[in-house]
Parts: C-alpha cells; structure tokens; sequence
C-alpha cells in the first residue's frame, strides 16, 4: 500500500505542473496587462511601468514562470489587488466558515441520503416508492434560489428559530446559531438527486446472483439489503462522493452570498469580478492540489469497502 | 416416474418433493402475461437424484425457482399449481415460513459461482450466516464449522481459504464453497441450477463427482437442472425433459437414454456431436418432428494431407503481459508462449484448453487485435507480425473471427445491415451501396436468415440467429480463414448443431480455413482436422483430430478427455 501511495503521488507531480503551466498561461494570455488593471482608469506610463516593475511583469516568462511556482510551494501569492489583504489569510480565514457549512451538509446529506435510498429500495415498486420518486424529481425541477427565500422567510422572519442570516467570529456560535439554516437548506435540496441516485444504485445490485444467494440462505429482506446489498451499493456511492468532495471547498457561492457568510465562494465571485488575479491564481492551484489527494484518499477508501481492489 | 407413479429405485420411498400442474407466467409492461411454464408435474423422491432437462427458455430453472420461491418479483405462480414438500403445501406458506425452510431443508447452487457468492464478504463469513440463522450457532461455532465444511467439499487449507474472498478463488473452488454453504445446514433437498455449466471440463467432472459423493453421504435428494443430457446420464436416477415450458418426457435414466419417446429427447440426444461418430452432418431437432428418423449418415473424414496449399503457419507465437507489481518493478505472464502451427486451406484447426490455457489469446495475436510478443505468423509467406499497420490492413480482411458471446459482439444500435456494410465500406469492396446491399442480402439467405432482417436490430434475433449474422459479417470481407472463439459455447445443443452445420457447409463450399478454438472436446473433435491441445499458454499436444482422441499421448490431454461426460454409457459400465 505504501508503495501504492507513493507511486500516486509521485504520478501527480505532472499533473500538477500541467496545472501550473496552464494557470500561468492562460492568465498571461488572457488576462491582459494587470499593469492596466491595477493602475486604474487615469494612469500616466511612468506608474504603469513602476506597477509593472513592481509586479515582475517586466520580466522574461520564464523568470514569471519561476516566481508562480515559487509562490505555489511557499504558499505566499503576495496581496490581494483590490483589498491590500494578504492572499493566504485570505483563503486561510475564508475556508472555516465554508467548512463549519459544508462539512456538516456532506456528512448528514449522505448519511440521510444513503438511509432513505436504502427504505426506498425496500419497498420499491410500491406506492410509496413512486410517491418518494415524484417528490424528489418535483423538488429537484425547483430552483435553489426559490428554496432560500422561502426558507428565510419561514424559518428566519415567519417562526424566527433562526437568524435569517450572519456571522461571528466564534465557532460554535456561527455552528449553532448561524450554520444550521443554511445547513438544512442544502442537505435538502442536496438530497433529491442523491436519493435517486443511491436508489439507482441499490436497485442494480439487487438485481445481482448473490442477492439470490442471500435470499436461498433463508435470510428476511432487511438482512440481504442492510448486509449484502449495502456494502455492495457503497462502491458507486463512493466514487459520487470522490467527484463532489472538492466542491465542498469552494462551497456554496449562493448560500455563502444570501445568508452574509464570509466564505471561499462568495470570496472567489468577488475575486472574479473585481479582476483579482492573485487570489484566482491561488484557490485554482490549490483546488487543483486538493481534488488530487482527494482522488486518492477515494482510492484508498475503496480498499476498505471493496476487497476486489488491489494497490498496483 | 412415468405417469405420476414412482420408479423402481424410489418406490420404497414416499415423494419428498411433488410439483404437480405447475404454472408460471411473467407479467410484462401493460399487464400482459407470458406463460413460462405451462402445467409441469414431477416428482422427486427420497434420496433420489431429479434432472430437469432442457434448452434455454424450457422453463427449467423457472420451475426449479418456484419450489424455494426464488423468482423475479414479476413472476407469477397461477392457483391450482401445487408445490408439497414432506406433506407441506408451499405455495401456500407464508414468507417467513418459506425462509426457515430456505437454507435449512432446501438449499440452492447456482450456476456462475462467480456472481453468486457476495464479493465483498469473505467465503468463512458467507458460510458461518446460514448456520448462524437456522442452526443457531454463535460466531465462533459457525467460523469453525465453515472450516469443516470447507474441507469437506476438498478445499486445501480450510483453515486459511475460510477467510479469502470469492475473486481470491478459481471458478471450481468458488463452487465448491457454494456447495459447502448449501449443504452447511444439512438440507434434504438440494436444488443444483446448471452448476457446472460455467466450469471447465475437469473441475465440471470434480464438481458432480462432490455432488454425487455428498447426496449420498448426506442422504439428501437432488433436483439437477442442466441443459446437458451428457452429464444427467452420470448422475440422475429420473430425468424430466422439458421444452417450451412443457415436459415432453420423463423416466427412469435408463428409459430416457436407451428407449427415447418422444421426438424431442431423441432429438436432444442425438444433436451432440460424440467422440466415436462424425456424421458428415448433425442432427438437427426439424429432423425428428412428426416422429422422422434422420437419414442415417456415413461419416466425414477428417485428416490433413500434404497436398492442400498451406495459409497460415505459425511458429513460435508468444504473447506477454505485463503486469505491475510493486512500487517500480513488472511481472511478466505469458499468456502463450511458443505456439506453432500450421493451417492448410480447407481445413480446420481445432484449439482446446481450460480457461486461461491461452487459446483464445493465440487467436486474438494472430490476426494482430493483440500485439505478439515475439514469433511469426506467415500468411501466405508473408509474416503479418513484421507489418506495419498499413501493411497490414489488406490482410485484416482475409483473416476474421466469430466471438463467443453473440449479445455482446453485435453493435446493439447498429441494424443488421449496418453491421453487414460496414466492413465491406471499409475494405472497399462492392462498388457502392447497391451492390453491397445485394451481397448482404445473399450471404444472409446463404447463413439461413430471411432478407428482412437487413433493417432490424441484433436484440430482434434469438443467440444462434445472432452468430449466423456475425458469420454473414465475416464472410462479407470473403476471407481465407475464419477464427471461431468459443462461437457455439454459448447456444443451445440444437442450435449449436444448426450453426456447426452452417460452419461445414460453408467450409466445403468456400474453401475456408477455421480455427476452432473451444473448451467443448467432442465439438473441436467433430469439427477439426487437426487438434492442438493447450495449457498454460504452451502446447501441449498436437496431432490430427482422430489421433489425439484414440491415443492422447500427453498426461493432459489424457485428463482433459478422460473428463468428458460419458452420458450413458459409464452409467451401465459402473
């Protein structure tokens, strides 16, 4: 396993210098001078050309090129263009409030997810079943955006359980006062296309030899769908999770801007639109870095599910 | 057995299974009904084995599955069918009390040991949950008694195999640890669907000689389901013929094998190619309606003589994988390694071999769909390994091959004539779409299909109508040599001998060449001039077809033959 981990991430040492390369390229390419940028609309040449001096855009590539991968490994993007502010405390205090929001809605809308789908499956075909499936494709036709003004008001205005929105700098409060309305919104509206999904999922090993085997031992239905079919149906459950976990990160941009949550996302908006390269620049680099070991954190995972699986 | 009363062998023993009018339909969209088995009765007696004997769609398994209850959720069991097990009505017990008898009186064996057992739990485990849910063993009692059951059914190293998991095991051992949790809570009945039909020739033989062994230590009784008349003849006291959801026949082994009745059992028995005849022609089961004997034919002689111009010669194919291992370092497998041969037109080279033996691998590296490792293949003089892939295209055409799973190797979006034109588009052969559409349109009547099926899809035709189209395909490019890779495995007897049939008659009438790789010996025997016999990638033995069967020399190849189902015959020499 050990040899497993070491050729992987000794295989993404390429990857990453494909990201870099193209990060590096396409914001010298397409991005225009940030000379111009930064200078404002009223700018003689000779402050043009001391921000340029100053930024190192003066330089050969090359030189550019070293100074990107510099910053890369010693995490230090400099200032952020617009607000003076240092690029890693940026993301540093930006990624907590995306987490104390993300993380739970991962946990509890795959814990949930995965429950429903495995009852759902227990009385598929029946009434309910198709009653849970109109729902979940009628709640899935609607917007998100619909879903938080209702939300807001019903929660936050109407019943007032909790702050319609903001933020403190105290964990447990935002945890317990703040998070848990957004928390709920997205677990539900997160929840219909999963439960689809993870249904699909355990329908499709239902249909396999050793569920037959299962049921030929004389076990109850419950049994054959919460041991042999479960841990079967977690192997596809897995792989959906390996390809949403790196959003968590950048986390809900539309959540984190209605409920005044100062997150990666909305972060990442603004950045956009106020042109703000270095923060782009970083968050693209260590997005890329992070959906990397996420990769194969799953790969790893999969071992413990799935004996099948050999490290080669 | 005949008309409802007991046989000799079982007529001191009251029935312990009666199905009597049994019927069984499946419910389809739109409510309709289509009736799988249509009133089928039978009897199995204490201690006695039952073959259910039939052809795909018989409703064999169907009838099997309705005793333990173990349908698709859309099937339906019609009232007035009767299922009595030891005095008890089954159709009429509940769910729960259907799940005591599950396992404990009753117990199942499946046919792909592979896809039966759960991959993610270990054999111990899958074992230890029957005992632990009927016999009521703790976790230690039931983990121990896995161990004695492991090594009751011949598995090595108990001890150790309890905790490997199904794909750590071969095809045989995963079977042999299905049986061990069938027969874990000592059931009275053992139902066994086609449990060697996914296994090699000499673990199929282990396999029934286990299930023979255990029925009679155990003294259970057995419901043997197979498609295969060949093996009910070694293990079976009563046999049920059954077709289209009806039973044509039944009677004592003996009845069914030496006084056949009706038209269809004859017919079975008479549609396999066997060891000691090779009728120019196979029996077919339109030569037994209305109660016809098929002309009696003289047989085809097979040999190769130098006078025939050679096609392909092969010398010293090798073929090797690579596989990782390690942080940095490969372990290399040969899948063949130095295989020569040589082909001569006309005439046909059979391959034969267990799985994994490299036979279809030297089919596939032949015509270069895998790159050979080292050797040559001299086609018509020319070696095609030392081609480039340019070179190599007007060759590709000459050279084809018939897959084994005809459901798998047809486009399932592309129609019939799609499938047809498209390598002839690709060869440039025809002028244009008229011309190609004419050619299609005869090789499809000349395989036996109607020209209409031009404008259907692949899953409008039934398995052996599939493999007529992937022959029509080959033949399209008219090449010199066909390589058939299991291309009848996967068809019934019947119709396996109508696309055999097909297969010689279009070698007389085009002169083809065939390699005909099989894991079936009486079928490489029937069709091949020459056999070479393989294991582990190498050669084992090769010679012309009459010879290696009369006088084998290899050890290996005395094993291989010495495990063919005998049918009747070892059955009265016992």
């Amino acid at each position: 396993m050990t040899a497993f981990i070491l050729r992987r991430l000794w295989q993404m040492v390429p990857t990453l210098a494909g990201v870099i390369l193209l990060v590096f390229f396409l914001f010298n390419w397409v991005g225009g001078d940030p000379a111009l940028v930064l200078a404002g609309k009223v700018a003689d040449p000779a402050t043009i050309a001391n921000i340029r001096r100053q930024l190192g855009v003066d330089q050969p590539y090359w030189v550019q090129l070293w100074i990107f991968v510099k910053q890369v490994f010693t995490f230090d993007f400099g200032r952020s263009w617009s607000t003076n502010e240092e690029v890693a405390h940026v993301i540093l205090t930006r990624i907590g409030p995306t987490l104390t929001i993300m993380v739970p809605v991962m946990l509890i809308g795959t814990t949930l997810a995965v429950l429903f789908a495995v009852l759902v499956a227990y009385v598929r075909g029946t009434l309910t079943d198709r009653i849970v499936m109109i729902v979940a494709t009628t709640a899935m036709s609607v917007s998100f955006l619909v879903y938080i003004i209702v939300f807001q008001w019903l929660f936050g205005f109407r019943f007032g359980i909790f702050p319609v929105q903001g933020w403190t700098d105290d964990f447990w409060t935002n945890l317990t006062r703040y998070a848990p309305l957004p928390i709920i919104l997205a677990v539900l509206v997160g929840l219909a296309p999963e439960l689809r999904l993870y249904r699909s999922f355990f329908l499709e090993e239902l249909e396999q030899d050793y569920v037959r085997t299962a049921r030929a031992k004389g076990l109850s239905e419950a049994r054959v769908l919460l041991r042999h079919v479960l841990r079967n149906a977690l192997i596809p459950i897995l792989t959906n999770i390996g390809i949403y976990l790196p959003g968590l990160f950048v986390g809900s941009f539309l959540l984190e801007v209605f409920f005044a949550i100062p997150g990666l996302g909305r972060e990442i908006i603004g950045a956009v639109n106020r042109s703000d390269f270095p923060v782009i620049k970083a968050v693209t680099v260590y997005l890329a870095m992070f959906t990397m070991l996420v990769n194969l954190l799953v790969d790893l995972a999969y071992r413990f599910v799935d004996p099948r699986v050999t490290f080669r | 057995m005949t008309g409802g009363e007991p046989s000799a062998d079982t007529a001191a023993l009251r029935p312990l299974l009666e199905v009597s009018e049994l019927r069984v339909a499946f419910r389809a969209e739109r409510h309709t009904l289509t009736e799988a088995v249509k009133g089928v009765s039978f009897a199995v007696g204490g201690q006695s084995t039952v073959a259910l004997v039939g052809e795909s769609g018989s409703g064999k398994s169907v009838s099997a599955m309705s005793i333990v209850r173990l349908l698709p959720e859309n099937a339906e069991i019609a009232p007035g069918s009767r299922i009595v097990y030891g005095g008890q009505d089954l159709l009429a017990a509940t769910p729960a009390a259907m799940r005591n008898l599950r396992g404990r009186d009753i117990a199942v064996i499946f046919q792909e040991p592979m896809t039966s057992l759960n991959p993610v739990f270990t054999i111990g485990d899958q074992i230890a949950e029957a005992l632990r849910r009927h016999v009521r063993l703790g976790a230690r009692a039931a983990a121990a008694r896995a161990v004695e059951l492991l090594d009751e059914v011949g598995i090595p190293r108990p001890a150790q195999r309890v905790r490997s998991y199904p794909h750590e095991m071969s095809g045989g051992q995963q079977q042999r640890a299905m049986i061990a949790m069938a027969i874990a809570c000592e059931p009275r009945l053992l139902i066994a669907d086609e449990p060697t039909t996914a296994l090699d020739v000499t673990i199929q033989r282990q396999i029934i000689e286990l299930l023979a062994r255990l029925r009679e230590k155990h003294q259970m009784s057995m419901l043997f389901i197979t498609h295969d008349l060949g093996l009910v003849g070694e293990i079976a006291d009563d046999v049920v013929v059954m077709q289209s959801g009806e039973v044509r026949e039944q009677g004592t082994a003996r009845e069914i094998f030496e006084t056949p009745r009706h038209p269809y059992t004859r017919a079975l028995l008479a549609c396999r190619p066997t060891l000691d005849h090779r009728p120019a022609r196979l029996a077919v089961i339109a030569d037994f309606v209305d109660g016809r004997q098929p002309p009696a034919l003289s047989d085809a002689p097979r040999s190769v003589n130098g006078h025939d111009p050679v096609v392909l010669e092969v010398r010293n194919l090798r073929k090797v994988f690579c596989m990782k291992k390690g942080l940095f370092s490969h372990e290399a497998v040969a899948a063949v390694d130095g295989v020569s041969f040589t082909l001569r037109r006309g005439h046909t080279l059979g391959v034969v071999g267990e799985s994994g033996s490299g036979k279809t691998t030297v089919g596939l590296t032949v015509m270069r769909l895998h790159e050979a490792s080292g050797g040559e293949v001299r086609f018509e003089g020319t070696d095609l390994l030392a081609l480039s892939d340019a070179q190599m295209q007007p060759y590709r055409r000459r050279i084809q091959i018939v897959f084994q799973n005809p459901y798998a190797s047809l486009n399932p979006r592309f129609t019939v004539g799609h499938i047809l034109l498209e390598p002839m588009a690709i060869h440039g052969i025809g002028s244009g779409t008229p011309e190609r559409l004419a050619i299609a349109r005869q090789l499809l009547r000349r395989v036996g299909l109607a020209e209409d099926a031009l404008g259907r899809y692949p899953h409008e035709f039934s398995g052996g109508q599939r493999q007529r189209i992937a022959i029509a395909r080959c033949l399209t490019l008219k090449p010199d040599v066909l390589i058939c890779d299991e291309s009848v495995s996967a068809l019934d007897v019947s119709v396996q001998a109508q696309v055999l049939n097909l297969l010689q008659d279009l070698q007389d009438e085009l002169a083809l060449s065939y390699i005909f790789i099989s894991h079936d010996l009486t079928v490489v025997k029937y069709m091949s001039d020459e056999v070479l016999v393989m294991s582990g990638g190498r050669c084992v033995e090769l010679a012309s077809a009459d010879e290696i069967y009369r006088a084998p020399r290899d050890e290996y190849t005395r094993r291989l033959l010495g495990s063919i189902p005998q049918g009747w015959r070892t059955k009265t020499g016992v």
